[in-house]
Protein backbone atom coordinates (compact mmCIF):
# COMPACT_ATOMS: atom_id res chain seq x y z
CA UNK A 1 0.00 0.00 0.00
CA UNK A 2 0.94 3.66 -0.16
CA UNK A 3 1.30 5.99 2.79
CA UNK A 4 -1.68 8.21 3.67
CA UNK A 5 -1.46 11.96 3.28
CA UNK A 6 0.85 13.83 5.67
CA UNK A 7 2.63 17.16 5.86
CA UNK A 8 6.42 17.20 5.93
CA UNK A 9 8.91 19.57 7.53
CA UNK A 10 12.68 19.38 7.60
CA UNK A 11 13.87 21.85 10.25
CA UNK A 12 17.46 23.09 10.24
CA UNK A 13 17.98 22.94 14.00
CA UNK A 14 16.94 20.81 16.96
CA UNK A 15 15.18 23.82 18.51
CA UNK A 16 13.05 24.24 15.36
CA UNK A 17 12.25 20.52 15.35
CA UNK A 18 11.07 20.68 18.96
CA UNK A 19 8.88 23.71 18.19
CA UNK A 20 7.29 21.92 15.22
CA UNK A 21 6.59 18.83 17.33
CA UNK A 22 5.07 20.88 20.17
CA UNK A 23 2.83 22.75 17.74
CA UNK A 24 1.86 19.49 16.04
CA UNK A 25 0.67 17.86 19.24
CA UNK A 26 -0.10 14.15 19.31
CA UNK A 27 -0.39 13.92 15.51
CA UNK A 28 3.16 14.99 14.73
CA UNK A 29 5.78 12.27 14.44
CA UNK A 30 9.56 12.31 14.27
CA UNK A 31 11.06 10.86 11.09
CA UNK A 32 14.71 9.78 11.24
CA UNK A 33 15.89 6.97 8.96
CA UNK A 34 12.31 5.93 8.30
CA UNK A 35 13.07 2.22 8.17
CA UNK A 36 10.34 1.38 10.69
CA UNK A 37 8.07 4.40 10.29
CA UNK A 38 8.12 4.05 6.47
CA UNK A 39 6.63 0.54 6.56
CA UNK A 40 4.14 1.57 9.27
CA UNK A 41 2.98 4.48 7.09
CA UNK A 42 2.70 2.29 4.00
CA UNK A 43 0.75 -0.30 5.98
CA UNK A 44 -1.37 2.59 7.38
CA UNK A 45 -0.71 1.50 10.91
CA UNK A 46 0.59 5.03 11.56
CA UNK A 47 -1.37 8.06 10.33
CA UNK A 48 0.42 11.20 11.51
CA UNK A 49 -0.62 14.62 10.19
CA UNK A 50 2.95 15.88 10.22
CA UNK A 51 6.39 14.30 9.88
CA UNK A 52 9.35 16.23 11.26
CA UNK A 53 12.51 14.98 9.54
CA UNK A 54 15.48 15.03 11.93
CA UNK A 55 17.80 12.72 9.99
CA UNK A 56 20.41 15.33 9.12
CA UNK A 57 20.26 17.54 12.23
CA UNK A 58 23.89 18.22 13.19
CA UNK A 59 23.04 18.03 16.92
CA UNK A 60 22.05 14.38 16.43
CA UNK A 61 25.13 13.33 14.50
CA UNK A 62 27.87 14.35 16.94
CA UNK A 63 29.85 11.65 18.76
CA UNK A 64 32.09 12.05 21.81
CA UNK A 65 34.78 9.78 23.18
CA UNK A 66 36.11 10.21 26.73
CA UNK A 67 37.86 8.07 29.33
CA UNK A 68 34.70 6.54 30.83
CA UNK A 69 32.19 6.57 28.02
CA UNK A 70 31.28 7.09 24.40
CA UNK A 71 28.35 9.23 23.33
CA UNK A 72 26.77 8.44 19.97
CA UNK A 73 24.45 10.86 18.22
CA UNK A 74 20.94 9.48 17.88
CA UNK A 75 20.99 9.83 14.08
CA UNK A 76 24.08 7.64 13.66
CA UNK A 77 23.16 4.81 11.28
CA UNK A 78 23.50 1.10 11.94
CA UNK A 79 25.86 0.90 8.94
CA UNK A 80 28.16 3.58 10.42
CA UNK A 81 28.37 1.49 13.61
CA UNK A 82 28.87 -1.72 11.59
CA UNK A 83 31.72 -0.12 9.65
CA UNK A 84 33.44 1.33 12.72
CA UNK A 85 32.94 4.92 11.59
CA UNK A 86 32.01 5.90 15.16
CA UNK A 87 33.84 5.06 18.41
CA UNK A 88 32.95 1.71 20.00
CA UNK A 89 33.59 1.37 23.77
CA UNK A 90 32.54 -2.31 23.80
CA UNK A 91 35.38 -4.08 21.96
CA UNK A 92 33.23 -5.01 19.01
CA UNK A 93 29.80 -5.71 20.50
CA UNK A 94 28.23 -2.70 18.78
CA UNK A 95 29.60 -3.60 15.33
CA UNK A 96 28.55 -7.23 15.76
CA UNK A 97 25.01 -6.26 16.73
CA UNK A 98 24.77 -3.66 13.96
CA UNK A 99 25.78 -6.18 11.30
CA UNK A 100 22.87 -8.40 12.30
CA UNK A 101 20.18 -5.72 12.00
CA UNK A 102 17.82 -6.26 9.05
CA UNK A 103 19.71 -5.83 5.75
CA UNK A 104 22.47 -3.51 4.56
CA UNK A 105 20.03 -1.35 2.56
CA UNK A 106 18.08 -0.83 5.80
CA UNK A 107 21.21 -0.34 7.92
CA UNK A 108 22.38 2.44 5.59
CA UNK A 109 19.31 4.53 6.53
CA UNK A 110 18.09 3.29 9.93
CA UNK A 111 19.34 5.10 13.02
CA UNK A 112 20.29 4.13 16.57
CA UNK A 113 17.95 6.68 18.17
CA UNK A 114 15.12 5.85 15.80
CA UNK A 115 15.31 2.18 16.70
CA UNK A 116 15.24 2.98 20.43
CA UNK A 117 12.32 5.40 20.09
CA UNK A 118 10.39 2.90 17.97
CA UNK A 119 10.84 0.31 20.76
CA UNK A 120 10.05 -2.81 18.82
CA UNK A 121 10.55 -5.59 21.38
CA UNK A 122 12.41 -7.69 18.80
CA UNK A 123 14.82 -4.90 17.84
CA UNK A 124 18.50 -5.26 18.66
CA UNK A 125 19.44 -1.86 20.07
CA UNK A 126 16.82 -1.81 22.81
CA UNK A 127 18.21 -5.06 24.23
CA UNK A 128 21.85 -4.10 23.63
CA UNK A 129 21.54 -0.69 25.27
CA UNK A 130 19.75 -2.14 28.29
CA UNK A 131 22.54 -4.73 28.54
CA UNK A 132 25.17 -1.98 28.53
CA UNK A 133 23.10 0.21 30.89
CA UNK A 134 23.29 3.08 28.41
CA UNK A 135 21.75 6.49 29.04
CA UNK A 136 19.78 8.68 26.68
CA UNK A 137 19.89 12.43 26.42
CA UNK A 138 16.40 13.53 25.51
CA UNK A 139 15.40 17.04 24.41
CA UNK A 140 11.93 18.47 24.84
CA UNK A 141 10.17 21.82 24.87
CA UNK A 142 11.08 22.30 28.55
CA UNK A 143 14.76 21.42 28.19
CA UNK A 144 16.75 18.24 28.37
CA UNK A 145 16.67 15.18 30.59
CA UNK A 146 18.78 12.07 31.00
CA UNK A 147 17.11 8.67 31.03
CA UNK A 148 18.40 5.11 31.45
CA UNK A 149 17.47 2.96 28.45
CA UNK A 150 16.29 0.42 31.02
CA UNK A 151 13.52 2.90 31.95
CA UNK A 152 12.61 3.79 28.35
CA UNK A 153 10.39 0.97 27.11
CA UNK A 154 6.91 0.65 28.61
CA UNK A 155 5.55 -1.97 26.23
CA UNK A 156 5.63 -3.04 22.59
CA UNK A 157 6.22 0.09 20.45
CA UNK A 158 5.61 2.17 23.56
CA UNK A 159 8.08 4.35 25.48
CA UNK A 160 8.01 6.99 28.19
CA UNK A 161 9.00 9.67 25.65
CA UNK A 162 6.47 12.47 25.19
CA UNK A 163 5.26 13.07 21.60
CA UNK A 164 7.33 16.28 21.47
CA UNK A 165 10.56 14.81 22.81
CA UNK A 166 13.56 13.78 20.69
CA UNK A 167 16.41 11.44 21.62
CA UNK A 168 19.60 13.45 21.06
CA UNK A 169 22.29 10.95 21.95
CA UNK A 170 23.10 7.67 23.64
CA UNK A 171 25.87 7.45 26.25
CA UNK A 172 27.58 4.10 26.65
CA UNK A 173 29.94 3.21 29.50
CA UNK A 174 33.36 2.08 28.34
CA UNK A 175 34.05 -1.61 28.95
CA UNK A 176 37.39 -2.51 30.56
CA UNK A 177 40.13 -4.12 28.51
CA UNK A 178 39.39 -7.61 29.88
CA UNK A 179 35.60 -7.38 29.69
CA UNK A 180 33.75 -10.17 27.86
CA UNK A 181 30.39 -10.04 26.13
CA UNK A 182 28.12 -12.40 24.27
CA UNK A 183 25.09 -11.69 22.14
CA UNK A 184 22.89 -14.37 20.64
CA UNK A 185 19.86 -13.75 18.48
CA UNK A 186 17.53 -16.46 17.24
CA UNK A 187 15.70 -15.91 13.99
CA UNK A 188 14.86 -18.32 11.24
CA UNK A 189 16.14 -16.09 8.43
CA UNK A 190 18.97 -13.56 8.63
CA UNK A 191 17.65 -10.04 9.04
CA UNK A 192 14.12 -10.86 10.11
CA UNK A 193 12.74 -9.83 13.49
CA UNK A 194 14.24 -11.88 16.32
CA UNK A 195 12.22 -14.57 18.01
CA UNK A 196 14.56 -14.47 20.98
CA UNK A 197 17.64 -12.50 22.04
CA UNK A 198 19.97 -13.07 25.00
CA UNK A 199 23.02 -11.05 25.88
CA UNK A 200 25.59 -11.13 28.68
CA UNK A 201 28.38 -8.78 29.64
CA UNK A 202 31.03 -9.58 32.27
CA UNK A 203 33.39 -6.78 33.18
CA UNK A 204 35.26 -7.83 36.37
CA UNK A 205 37.40 -4.68 36.54
CA UNK A 206 34.25 -2.54 36.83
CA UNK A 207 32.40 -5.13 38.92
CA UNK A 208 29.70 -5.46 36.27
CA UNK A 209 27.77 -8.57 35.35
CA UNK A 210 24.60 -7.97 33.37
CA UNK A 211 22.41 -10.34 31.41
CA UNK A 212 19.30 -9.47 29.44
CA UNK A 213 16.60 -11.35 27.56
CA UNK A 214 15.25 -9.59 24.48
CA UNK A 215 12.42 -10.10 22.01
CA UNK A 216 10.05 -10.25 24.97
CA UNK A 217 6.43 -9.15 24.81
CA UNK A 218 7.43 -5.68 25.98
CA UNK A 219 10.62 -4.30 27.54
CA UNK A 220 13.81 -6.37 27.69
CA UNK A 221 14.08 -8.49 30.84
CA UNK A 222 17.10 -7.74 33.01
CA UNK A 223 18.03 -11.01 34.70
CA UNK A 224 18.02 -10.32 38.45
CA UNK A 225 20.96 -12.52 39.55
CA UNK A 226 23.28 -12.73 36.54
CA UNK A 227 26.29 -13.94 38.57
CA UNK A 228 24.73 -17.41 38.73
CA UNK A 229 25.04 -17.65 34.94
CA UNK A 230 28.85 -17.61 35.18
CA UNK A 231 28.97 -21.12 36.71
CA UNK A 232 26.74 -24.05 37.58
CA UNK A 233 24.02 -26.02 35.83
CA UNK A 234 23.11 -23.68 32.99
CA UNK A 235 20.32 -25.85 31.55
CA UNK A 236 18.15 -25.81 34.67
CA UNK A 237 19.10 -22.22 35.46
CA UNK A 238 18.21 -20.92 31.98
CA UNK A 239 14.82 -22.63 32.10
CA UNK A 240 14.14 -21.17 35.54
CA UNK A 241 15.20 -17.65 34.47
CA UNK A 242 12.97 -17.76 31.41
CA UNK A 243 10.02 -18.97 33.51
CA UNK A 244 10.55 -16.10 35.96
CA UNK A 245 10.76 -13.64 33.04
CA UNK A 246 7.11 -14.43 32.29
CA UNK A 247 7.04 -17.25 29.72
CA UNK A 248 4.98 -20.33 30.62
CA UNK A 249 7.03 -23.55 30.68
CA UNK A 250 6.60 -25.98 27.79
CA UNK A 251 5.68 -23.24 25.32
CA UNK A 252 7.61 -22.52 22.12
CA UNK A 253 8.54 -19.05 23.40
CA UNK A 254 9.91 -20.51 26.63
CA UNK A 255 12.03 -23.07 24.82
CA UNK A 256 13.43 -20.70 22.26
CA UNK A 257 14.36 -18.11 24.88
CA UNK A 258 15.95 -20.76 27.12
CA UNK A 259 18.04 -22.15 24.24
CA UNK A 260 19.02 -18.62 23.22
CA UNK A 261 20.12 -17.81 26.78
CA UNK A 262 22.17 -21.01 27.00
CA UNK A 263 23.89 -20.22 23.71
CA UNK A 264 24.61 -16.66 24.81
CA UNK A 265 26.19 -17.89 28.03
CA UNK A 266 28.21 -20.53 26.16
CA UNK A 267 29.42 -17.79 23.82
CA UNK A 268 30.91 -15.89 26.75
CA UNK A 269 33.60 -18.52 27.31
CA UNK B 1 3.18 19.85 -2.74
CA UNK B 2 6.80 20.45 -1.83
CA UNK B 3 9.53 21.49 -4.25
CA UNK B 4 12.50 19.11 -4.28
CA UNK B 5 15.81 19.22 -6.16
CA UNK B 6 17.92 16.11 -6.43
CA UNK B 7 20.24 14.28 -8.78
CA UNK B 8 19.02 11.14 -10.50
CA UNK B 9 21.64 9.17 -12.41
CA UNK B 10 23.77 12.30 -12.57
CA UNK B 11 21.02 14.54 -13.96
CA UNK B 12 19.65 17.43 -11.93
CA UNK B 13 15.90 17.07 -11.38
CA UNK B 14 13.46 19.55 -9.86
CA UNK B 15 9.83 18.66 -9.20
CA UNK B 16 6.88 19.33 -6.91
CA UNK B 17 5.96 16.24 -4.94
CA UNK B 18 3.33 15.30 -2.40
CA UNK B 19 5.11 14.27 0.83
CA UNK B 20 3.42 10.85 0.76
CA UNK B 21 4.97 10.02 -2.62
CA UNK B 22 7.57 7.30 -2.17
CA UNK B 23 10.83 7.47 -4.07
CA UNK B 24 10.20 4.48 -6.34
CA UNK B 25 6.82 5.79 -7.51
CA UNK B 26 8.39 9.20 -8.09
CA UNK B 27 11.11 7.64 -10.26
CA UNK B 28 8.73 5.40 -12.19
CA UNK B 29 5.76 7.71 -12.65
CA UNK B 30 7.38 11.16 -12.82
CA UNK B 31 10.73 10.38 -14.42
CA UNK B 32 9.74 7.30 -16.42
CA UNK B 33 12.61 5.32 -14.89
CA UNK B 34 10.81 1.99 -14.71
CA UNK B 35 13.88 -0.19 -14.11
CA UNK B 36 13.32 -0.10 -10.34
CA UNK B 37 10.53 -2.50 -9.41
CA UNK B 38 7.97 -2.21 -6.62
CA UNK B 39 7.50 -5.34 -4.57
CA UNK B 40 6.31 -5.60 -1.00
CA UNK B 41 6.15 -1.85 -0.25
CA UNK B 42 7.34 -2.32 3.30
CA UNK B 43 11.07 -2.75 2.95
CA UNK B 44 11.30 -6.53 3.11
CA UNK B 45 11.63 -7.94 -0.42
CA UNK B 46 14.44 -5.77 -1.82
CA UNK B 47 12.99 -5.43 -5.34
CA UNK B 48 13.13 -1.61 -5.11
CA UNK B 49 16.74 -1.43 -3.89
CA UNK B 50 18.75 1.42 -5.45
CA UNK B 51 21.48 3.77 -4.29
CA UNK B 52 20.90 6.95 -2.35
CA UNK B 53 24.10 8.98 -1.90
CA UNK B 54 26.18 5.99 -2.93
CA UNK B 55 24.68 3.43 -0.54
CA UNK B 56 21.96 0.84 -1.20
CA UNK B 57 18.53 1.80 0.12
CA UNK B 58 14.88 0.75 -0.15
CA UNK B 59 13.05 3.18 -2.40
CA UNK B 60 9.58 1.96 -1.35
CA UNK B 61 10.01 3.24 2.22
CA UNK B 62 12.02 6.35 1.31
CA UNK B 63 9.87 9.37 0.55
CA UNK B 64 10.90 11.50 -2.41
CA UNK B 65 10.44 14.63 -0.31
CA UNK B 66 13.08 13.36 2.13
CA UNK B 67 15.54 12.88 -0.76
CA UNK B 68 15.77 16.62 -1.46
CA UNK B 69 19.45 17.30 -2.14
CA UNK B 70 20.31 13.62 -2.47
CA UNK B 71 21.99 11.80 -5.33
CA UNK B 72 19.95 8.80 -6.46
CA UNK B 73 21.26 6.06 -8.75
CA UNK B 74 18.84 3.58 -10.27
CA UNK B 75 19.63 0.47 -12.32
CA UNK B 76 19.50 2.68 -15.44
CA UNK B 77 22.44 4.65 -14.01
CA UNK B 78 24.76 1.65 -13.94
CA UNK B 79 24.98 1.03 -17.69
CA UNK B 80 28.66 1.97 -17.91
CA UNK B 81 29.71 0.88 -14.43
CA UNK B 82 32.59 -1.64 -14.73
CA UNK B 83 31.45 -3.84 -11.82
CA UNK B 84 27.87 -3.87 -13.09
CA UNK B 85 29.04 -4.84 -16.58
CA UNK B 86 30.80 -7.86 -15.07
CA UNK B 87 27.79 -8.71 -12.90
CA UNK B 88 25.37 -8.53 -15.85
CA UNK B 89 27.54 -10.93 -17.83
CA UNK B 90 27.86 -13.28 -14.85
CA UNK B 91 24.09 -13.19 -14.13
CA UNK B 92 23.57 -14.13 -17.77
CA UNK B 93 26.17 -16.91 -17.75
CA UNK B 94 24.99 -18.43 -14.45
CA UNK B 95 21.25 -18.20 -15.17
CA UNK B 96 20.89 -15.90 -12.16
CA UNK B 97 17.47 -14.69 -13.23
CA UNK B 98 14.25 -16.07 -14.61
CA UNK B 99 11.37 -13.59 -14.50
CA UNK B 100 13.76 -10.71 -13.77
CA UNK B 101 11.55 -8.90 -11.27
CA UNK B 102 14.09 -9.03 -8.43
CA UNK B 103 17.07 -8.50 -10.73
CA UNK B 104 17.54 -4.69 -10.55
CA UNK B 105 17.54 -4.79 -6.74
CA UNK B 106 19.59 -7.98 -6.76
CA UNK B 107 22.25 -6.33 -8.96
CA UNK B 108 22.48 -3.23 -6.77
CA UNK B 109 22.97 -5.43 -3.70
CA UNK B 110 25.41 -7.69 -5.57
CA UNK B 111 27.48 -4.68 -6.59
CA UNK B 112 27.56 -3.53 -2.96
CA UNK B 113 28.81 -6.96 -1.87
CA UNK B 114 31.52 -7.09 -4.55
CA UNK B 115 32.82 -3.59 -3.79
CA UNK B 116 32.36 -3.45 0.00
CA UNK B 117 33.24 -7.05 0.91
CA UNK B 118 35.74 -8.23 -1.72
CA UNK B 119 36.85 -11.13 0.52
CA UNK B 120 33.40 -12.42 1.45
CA UNK B 121 32.93 -16.21 1.32
CA UNK B 122 29.76 -17.86 0.05
CA UNK B 123 28.13 -17.93 3.50
CA UNK B 124 28.64 -14.19 3.89
CA UNK B 125 27.37 -13.53 0.37
CA UNK B 126 24.19 -15.44 1.18
CA UNK B 127 23.78 -13.52 4.43
CA UNK B 128 24.23 -10.20 2.64
CA UNK B 129 21.74 -11.27 -0.04
CA UNK B 130 19.11 -12.21 2.52
CA UNK B 131 17.34 -8.88 2.08
CA UNK B 132 16.61 -9.52 -1.59
CA UNK B 133 13.97 -12.13 -2.31
CA UNK B 134 13.89 -14.12 -5.54
CA UNK B 135 10.94 -16.42 -6.07
CA UNK B 136 12.35 -18.13 -9.18
CA UNK B 137 15.97 -19.17 -9.03
CA UNK B 138 16.59 -20.59 -5.57
CA UNK B 139 19.58 -18.22 -5.36
CA UNK B 140 22.14 -20.81 -6.52
CA UNK B 141 22.82 -19.03 -9.81
CA UNK B 142 22.80 -15.60 -8.18
CA UNK B 143 25.36 -16.62 -5.57
CA UNK B 144 27.48 -18.32 -8.23
CA UNK B 145 27.41 -15.19 -10.38
CA UNK B 146 28.60 -13.00 -7.50
CA UNK B 147 31.30 -15.50 -6.52
CA UNK B 148 32.56 -15.62 -10.12
CA UNK B 149 32.79 -11.82 -10.39
CA UNK B 150 34.66 -11.59 -7.08
CA UNK B 151 37.07 -14.36 -8.12
CA UNK B 152 37.70 -12.78 -11.52
CA UNK B 153 38.36 -9.38 -9.97
CA UNK B 154 40.80 -10.91 -7.51
CA UNK B 155 42.73 -12.90 -10.09
CA UNK B 156 42.96 -9.90 -12.40
CA UNK B 157 44.25 -7.82 -9.49
CA UNK B 158 41.30 -5.51 -10.02
CA UNK B 159 40.46 -5.48 -6.31
CA UNK B 160 37.85 -2.83 -5.85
Amino acid sequence: MKAPHFEYEKPATLADALRLLSAGGDNAKVLAGGQSLGPLLNLRMARPDLLVDIRTLPELRACEDDADSVTLGAAVTHAAIEDGQVPDPTHGLLARVAQGIAYRAVRNRGTLGGSLAHADPAADWVTTMVLLDAELRVAGADGERVLRVEDLVEGPLSTCLAPDEIIVSVRLPRLSADARWSYYKFNRKPGEFAEAIAAVVHDPARGVVRAVLGAMEGAPHVIPDPHALLGGDIDALAADIVTRSGFAPDTYEHRVHAVTLRRAVAGLA
Amino acid sequence: MTRIALKVNGQAVERDVAPRRNLVDFLRDELNLTGTNVGCEHGVCGACTLEIDGAPARSCIAFAVACDGASVRTIEGFDDDPVMIELRAAFNAEHALQCGYCTPGMLVTARDIVTRLPDADEARIREELSGNLCRCTGYVGIVRAIVSVMAARKSSGGGR
